[in-house]
């Protein structure tokens, strides 16, 4: 392998028939690239969780992912509404999902969490009006918990 | 229990079929709820669910789900029953409820051990 593969993602608004796509890119990208199966499902939530979210919240995006041999950087961008309150749409259950989109079976409000969980470090920066960027880092060694 | 076994016990009617019906069950898992099923679904799982559009398709495929029991006879809409084919998962049908359908599985797992 390279140093480094750098993968580019754009995200179309509102296309739920597409929603996932990206992730199973990458996911078998991993896989095919010899990375462990627990690493490559965690890449694998926390990247759909965020696509997902581009998709609802903030009229699609772009997603950068950056793969090393020991370290997978996810990074989403977009130019939507922009999140209020970080800290409270971090929390579980938390959720500003409509109705139509809560028919899908989203809006557990439970993504943002899900790649908390998931990744090894996640910073969110939002700015009401201009949009939101989301940095997850998941280590490729095995974690000691 | 493969998901081959799973579908010659007649138990269920198939959706689709994927061509690698081999995979182990690790156990049934249930929840509507995409997040809830992509954060806490174990590996493996048959995945018994009433929601059938092609967000379940894809939560099923990256949570490594084996295979997917849409219960209370629901359906994949067509847009769902073409990405099935193209993504190779399998899909079963099951009249009753969502806990009847797992405690299925359960048990012929359980039988199995
Ligand atoms: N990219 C984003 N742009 C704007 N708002 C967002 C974005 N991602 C998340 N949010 C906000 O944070 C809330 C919580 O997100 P999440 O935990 O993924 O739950 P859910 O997507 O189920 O609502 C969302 O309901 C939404 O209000
Ligand atoms: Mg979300």
């Amino acid at each position: 392998m390279n140093d480094q593969i750098v993968l580019h993602y754009e995200i179309p608004s509102d296309d739920f028939t597409r929603a996932g796509e990206a992730s199973s890119n990458v996911k078998k990208k991993l896989k095919k690239m010899g990375f462990d199966p627990e690493i490559v499902r965690r890449v694998a939530i926390t990247m759909y969780e965020g696509e997902i979210n581009m998709i609802i919240h903030a009229n699609g995006g772009y997603i950068d992912v950056i793969i090393t041999l020991d370290k997978i950087e996810i990074i989403f961008n977009d130019s939507g509404p922009g999140i209020e309150n970080i800290e409270l749409a971090m929390s579980a259950g938390f959720s500003t999902a409509p109705d139509n989109i809560r028919s899908l079976g989203f809006g557990a409000g439970m993504g943002l969490p899900n790649m908390k969980n998931y990744s090894d470090e996640i910073n969110v920066e939002s700015k009401i009006g201009k949009g939101t960027k989301v940095y997850a880092k998941i280590l490729v060694t095995k974690r000691i918990d | 229990m493969t998901v081959e076994e799973l579908i010659e016990s007649k138990k269920f009617s198939v959706i689709n079929k994927a061509s690698n019906t081999n995979k182990e069950i690790s156990k049934p898992y249930t929840c509507d709820l995409l997040s809830i099923a992509m954060g806490k679904m174990p590996e493996r799982a048959a995945w018994v669910t009433v929601m059938g559009n092609i967000n379940t398709l894809a939560v099923s495929a990256l949570a490594d789900a084996s295979c997917i029991i849409l219960a209370e006879g629901c359906a994949l809409d067509e847009v769902a029953k073409m990405k099935a084919k193209e993504q190779d998962i399998t899909v079963l049908s099951y009249d009753g409820p969502i806990f009847e359908g797992a405690l299925i599985i359960y048990n012929m797992l359980v039988a199995n051990e």
